[in-house]
């Protein structure tokens, strides 16, 4: 077990640093952390995707550096307090007392300026490689638009406009795959951090930001919003799903139809039309053009509801357009107060948009 | 009183210090600064970025003649200052009165000012980002001018009730870096609102 | 008093208005006093119950945080919790209490008998008293439309545009921004007296290169305080603008910028944080040497080394926004010139090392306190310097990592040289000793439940989780570590009580002190316990940096070494 860590571990190392630097020890206490993790990962160092990874190689480093200054420092303090304490006898006489010293003065200035230099060097290093890496010309370009407690996500190239659920194609280390994320926000600030992919980014009203993943192994990826937007902070999770060439060109066909409109609905449809749902909603094909809340057209394909806060089950779902306090009190949407058979018939039909 | 006794004297007499009121003007002319920065750092930030007008290329004039009797007011009280430590008390009433008076010009003028973009050019502090940061630094230096004067009339006051003499040279000092200093920011201010920002 | 009763019976008062009713005469007293050691025990007093306050508000937090999907208290109570909590130990508990101390502290250390604007004094701190009960008093009366009283839920940094109209209406915010603009009014002024003081009312020989460290800090701070909190003063004006009177400043639907606000608060934030940190240095400049019975390690690299922190911790504030997009030469700036303190800071620890460094290390609660300090202080800079390089922040920023982080400094290095600096003065203070035994067990209880609560929240930092959550999803692995963080927070309460107990039984029991009981070398342990309200019967005249060490060993006075 503990070798099939470090292996790993020397492997990602060598890459982020370039194989210039020779691992530490202290890229065990990183391994051992990732161990420690539930079942979905958010954990900093168990990095699936390139900036994560690079970021990862210059923690350790900066990790194994301060591990050190701290047992030197930590020592020496602790080697001074049990040697210099007061013994009986002592009480009647004072140490020699001892001024100042410029050499030596000097010599723990000069140190540590060393050392943040270094740091500095390898920081920056990392800051170029992400920050400023060329865009490639397959990119995937995303819009994020962050909403109090929901993700809006934009495919522009490819005409679709979804909520929640990110799907992006996984990044083969042979053919990279890169996904732009061109980030805003249309209220407060909010930031997009999903640790096993990148560093966070946020998005902030009225200025554009920019950052790229290319998740390395297919797969959900989980994540937050990090940055304080309001009451339900807390509830508006990230699911990123990396998905195989095949997996992510389904799903764009899936998205780019328009809504599917089952007859079999066609009661429940005629109630979400009537109702103050479409201020708030759009559906793909429908006069549903509301833009305050999450595009409702595909909405039955998604895993969850709610930002990532509700498994999407028809009960969750009912119980949730009767009343979402329930599930996320201080969401921005109203407790519509629908009759019972209203209730039933637009859960069956929102269950049928896939 | 169990006191210990001090240590002997063998720094001999010579024991001088700053005086208190300088220093303690100092530290305010020091935060206020920083106050004054960061209105001014608004300012040009926000200039060019309004989404609707008016513009202050259109509405703002340039302020020659208030600029002129505020600057000359640092004038009138440094000589004011001079006098009073000569203990020439009616020159000093004199002088003190001239620069009143010379603050009291440039606030009505800034009252004017205001009144005609208000009511003709239809600018508030609510119109854009131009009406909201520039009613702010202005009002904040107009602030500033109506405190200095309010203290100054003060001043002028007790002097004309014959409560002042030269032993108040160094208060009155003090009063008057705080004055220099309020024409110092106008400066800075006239340059970025009516100069560089238009 | 007594002179005065005696002047009252002189001028042949009625009996009544001689001695006007016990407490009230009391209350009046402290109201109305101008005397810096009332108004330092003041505020020192008022910070202590803001602490109680404060710390149950964290408390609160914890227990809400303690499971994963809590339901202990609502997302809106919780977001309020941290709001309060923050304000309040930042604005209302650590300033206060260490400007509290430097009422107290300087013009006794520099042989004064008062501060030098005594009624400025009384002003500032009930501006800033008053500024403490109106963000409290926000629980009652926070907003008008929407029900019954709300507390402010911004957080303690209240980025814009959360705190505009649209996204908090009604007037919680107002008190948030009220309170904490009074407050800036209150310290500004303040910082100004310290600094008029220490520079011109030093007593006769006490050159400003004999000034004791502790008085040099609190001026260096104040001197950060005017350049670091007017600038929050001015962004708080611009919000009541925008709020009060429609202005547009932080307004990003008239095409105001979100990121302003940002840089305006750090640029008070980060330095404020040095203001908070700074005194500590001080109060382990004075008792680290005494304890270890030697003088301080170089004096004069001390002082540059504060006087360099203040400088660089200008010039440092986005290290709070390495994740704000500004862009990668920004974000290299701002990691070089926050290493940079790392430098500064590193002096004074290795000074403060080598003052142990062969000394005789009596080990009495204000030094163990010390000595807890400089090691976590120490840990404390290094998840700084972590923090500090930017792609790690991109990781860390935001997340419990950084909650850990600052928690660290303020509780691990603030809040234990607080604890130090009271077993220290204490005695000067009220004249008795605090209970050395309930010292040691506040002691270790503090440590073992800082430890408890703080190191074991970097963990759910690195796996993810970030700050300002009022609950979490159990299947991320994090509920474990909040669990052992919140119990380690009960330990912390249990030694604040002790603490507290102690301050008030020592004040009726304890050992009587006499005018030096810590054998130390300022002037303030040359008057007696407690001092007279002038402080100094003759005012003291020095030759050297410690004037009771020459008084004590005339044989081989300081003087012959500076
Ligand atoms: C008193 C409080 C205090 C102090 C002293 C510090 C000290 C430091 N802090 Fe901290 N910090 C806070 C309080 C404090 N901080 C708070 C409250 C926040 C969060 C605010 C919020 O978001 O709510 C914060 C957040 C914060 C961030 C932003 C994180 C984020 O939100 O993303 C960063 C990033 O750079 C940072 C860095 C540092 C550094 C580099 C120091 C340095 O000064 C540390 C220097 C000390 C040492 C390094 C140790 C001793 C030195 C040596 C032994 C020499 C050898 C060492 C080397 C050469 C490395 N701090
Ligand atoms: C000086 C500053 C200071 C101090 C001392 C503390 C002390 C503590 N803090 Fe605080 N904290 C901050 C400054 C400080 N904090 C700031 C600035 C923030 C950021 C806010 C924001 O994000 O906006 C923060 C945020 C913060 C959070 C993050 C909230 C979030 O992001 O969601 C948490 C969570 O655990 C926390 C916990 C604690 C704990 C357990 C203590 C303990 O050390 C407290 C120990 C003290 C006591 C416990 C007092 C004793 C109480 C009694 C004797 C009364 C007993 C009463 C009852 C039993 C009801 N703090
Ligand atoms: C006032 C605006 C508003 C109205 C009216 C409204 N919604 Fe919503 N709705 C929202 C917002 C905002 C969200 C996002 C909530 C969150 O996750 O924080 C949302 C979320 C949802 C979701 C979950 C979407 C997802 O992908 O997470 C469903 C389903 C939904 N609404 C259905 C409805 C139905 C059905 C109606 C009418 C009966 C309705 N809404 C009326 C604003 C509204
Ligand atoms: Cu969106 Cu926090
Ligand atoms: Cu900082």
């Amino acid at each position: 077990m503990g070798s099939m860590w470090a292996g790993r571990f020397t492997a990602t190392w060598n890459r982020a640093t370039g194989g210039r630097l020779k691992p530490s020890r202290a890229v065990k206490i990183p391994a051992l952390l990732a161990i420690w993790s539930g079942p979905y990962s958010t954990n900093i160092f168990a990095p699936k995707g390139t900036p994560a990874q690079s970021i990862f190689g210059l923690s350790v480093f900066v990790l194994g550096i301060c591990l050190a200054i701290f047992l030197i420092v930590g020592g020496l303090l602790t080697f001074a307090v049990i040697r210099y304490r007061s013994r009986p006898g002592d009480e009647d006489s004072e140490p020699p007392q001892i001024y100042g010293s410029n050499l030596v003065e000097l010599s723990w200035t000069v140190i540590p300026i060393l050392i943040i230099v270094v740091l500095f060097l390898a920081s920056t290093r990392i800051i170029f490689v992400t920050q400023k890496a060329a865009k490639p010309a397959n990119a995937l370009d995303v819009v994020v638009i962050g909403h109090q407690y929901w993700w809006e996500y934009r495919y522009p190239k490819l005409g679709i406009v979804t909520a929640n659920e990110l799907h992006v194609p996984v990044s083969d280390p042979e053919h990279p795959q890169v996904t732009y994320l061109t980030m805003s926000s249309a209220d407060t600030d909010h930031s997009f951090w999903v640790p096993e992919l990148a560093g966070k980014t946020d998005l902030i009203p009225n200025k554009v930001n920019t950052m790229w993943i290319d998740p390395t192994r297919a797969g959900l990826y989980l994540g937050q919003c990090a940055q304080y937007c309001g009451v339900q902070h807390a509830k508006m999770l990230i699911r990123v799903y990396a998905d195989t060439p095949e997996q992510f060109s389904a799903w764009v066909a899936d998205q780019q139809k328009v809504a599917l409109q089952a007859p079999s609905a066609a009661e429940g449809r005629e109630v979400f039309l009537h109702n103050a749902c479409v201020n708030c909603h759009s559906v793909s094909g429908t006069d549903a053009k509301g833009i305050f809340g999450p595009d409702l057209s595909h909405v039955g394909g998604r895993a969850t509801i709610a930002s990532g806060a509700v498994q999407n089950t028809p009960e969750n779902l009912r119980a949730f357009i009767n009343n979402p306090a329930d599930f996320k009190p201080g969401a921005l949407m109203p407790a519509m107060h629908l009759n019972d058979h209203d209730l039933n018939a637009v859960t069956q039909y929102l269950s049928t948009l896939k | 009183m169990s006191t210990v006794a001090a240590v002997a004297n063998p720094t001999g007499d010579e024991w001088k210090q700053p005086s208190r009121g300088m220093v303690g003007m100092a530290c305010l002319i020091a935060a206020e600064s920083a106050i004054f920065v960061i209105f001014v750092v608004a300012y040009i930030y926000y200039t060019g970025k309004s989404l609707s007008g008016p513009t202050p290329r259109e509405v703002l004039n340039l302020p020659i003649f208030s600029t002129i009797c505020l600057l000359s007011s640092s004038i009138t009280v440094h000589f004011a200052v001079h006098e009073l430590q000569g203990s020439r008390i009616g020159r000093f009433i004199a002088w003190l009165a001239s620069t009143v008076l010379l603050g009291g010009i440039f606030i009505a003028s800034t009252a004017l000012e205001w009144y005609e973009l208000i009511y003709h050019d239809g600018l508030t502090i609510r119109t854009n980002l131009f009406g909201t940061t520039f009613y702010s630094l202005v009002g904040l230096h107009a602030s500033h001018v109506i405190a200095g004067l309010i203290m100054l009339g003060l001043a002028l006051i007790f002097a004309l009730q014959g409560k002042v003499n030269a032993h108040h040279t160094e208060r009155f000092e003090v009063l008057s870096v705080y004055w220099h200093f309020v024409d110092a920011v106008w400066v800075v201010v006239f340059t970025v609102v009516y100069v560089l920002g238009r | 008093m007594a002179t005065h009763t005696s002047a009252a019976a002189v001028a042949g008062l009625p009996q009544t208005m001689r001695r006007p009713g016990g407490v009230l005469s009391v209350v009046q007293e402290w109201v109305t006093t101008v005397d810096h050691k009332k108004i330092g025990l003041m505020y020192i007093g008022y910070a202590l119950i803001f602490l109680v306050i404060a710390g149950a508000e964290a408390l609160l937090m914890r227990v809400q945080l303690a499971v994963p999907n809590n339901h202990f208290v609502s997302p809106q109570v919780f977001n309020r919790l941290f709001t309060m909590h923050g304000t309040t130990m930042v604005f209302f508990v650590g300033m206060p209490i260490l400007f509290g101390f430097g009422n107290y502290l300087v013009p006794l250390m520099i042989g004064a008998r008062d501060m030098a604007f005594p009624r400025l004094n009384s002003f500032s701190f009930w501006i800033s008293a008053f500024g403490g009960v109106l963000l409290y008093f926000s629980y009652f009366a926070g907003s008008g439309l929407y029900g019954a009283g709300t507390a402010p839920d911004v957080g303690w940094f209240a980025y814009a545009p959360l705190t505009s109209k649209v996204f908090s209406p009604g007037h919680s915010t107002d008190y948030w921004t009220l309170s904490v603009l009074l407050s800036g009014v209150g310290s500004i002024g303040t910082a100004l007296n310290i600094v008029a003081t220490a520079l011109t009312m030093r007593c006769k020989g006490m050159k400003l290169s004999r000034m004791p460290l502790l008085v040099w800090i609190y001026v260096v701070m104040s001197g950060i305080a005017f350049v670091a909190v007017s600038p929050l003063t001015a962004a708080q004006i611009m919000l009541v603008i925008d709020r009060y009177l429609g202005g547009h400043f932080f307004d990003t639907q008239a095409g105001g910028s979100a990121v302003l606000w940002m840089h305006f608060f750090w640029i008070f934030g980060h330095p404020e944080v040095y203001i908070l940190v700074l005194p500590a240095f001080g109060f382990a400049n004075e008792i680290i040497p005494v304890f270890s019975r030697k003088a301080i390690f170089g004096y004069p690299a001390m002082v540059a080394a504060s006087v360099g922190i203040a400088f660089v911790s200008l010039g440092v504030w986005a290290h709070h926004m390495f994740t704000v997009g500004m862009g990668p030469d920004a974000n290299a700036f701002f990691t070089f010139s926050t290493m940079v303190v790392a430098v500064p800071t590193g002096i004074k620890i290795f000074n403060w090392l080598a003052t142990i460094w062969g000394g005789n290390i009596r080990f009495a609660t204000p030094m163990i306190f010390s000595i807890g300090f400089l090691f976590q202080f120490l840990i404390a800079g290094l998840t700084g310097v972590m923090l500090a390089v930017s792609p790690f922040d991109w990781q860390l920023g935001n997340s419990y990592f950084v909650v850990a982080h600052f928690h660290y400094v303020l509780v691990g290095a603030i809040l234990f040289m607080i604890f130090a600096a009271f077993y220290y003065w204490y005695p000067k203070i009220t004249g008795r000793m605090l209970s050395e035994k309930l010292g040691k067990w506040h002691f270790w209880l503090l440590v073992f439940g800082f430890h408890m609560t703080f190191d074991f929240m970097h963990v759910p930092g690195l796996l993810g989780m970030p700050r300002r959550v009022y609950t979490y999803e159990a299947d991320r692995g994090w509920g474990d570590w909040n669990m052992i963080v919140s119990i380690g927070a009960i330990f912390q309460t249990i030694s604040v009580l002790v603490f507290v107990y102690n301050l008030v039984r020592s004040y009726y029991k304890g050992e009587i002190a006499g005018p030096d009981p810590w054998d130390a070398w300022t002037l303030e342990w040359s008057t007696s316990s407690p001092p007279p309200s002038y402080n100094f019967a003759e005012l003291p005249t020095v030759s050297s940096r410690r004037p009771l060490w020459d008084l004590k060993h005339p044989d081989d006075p300081d003087s012959n070494y500076e």
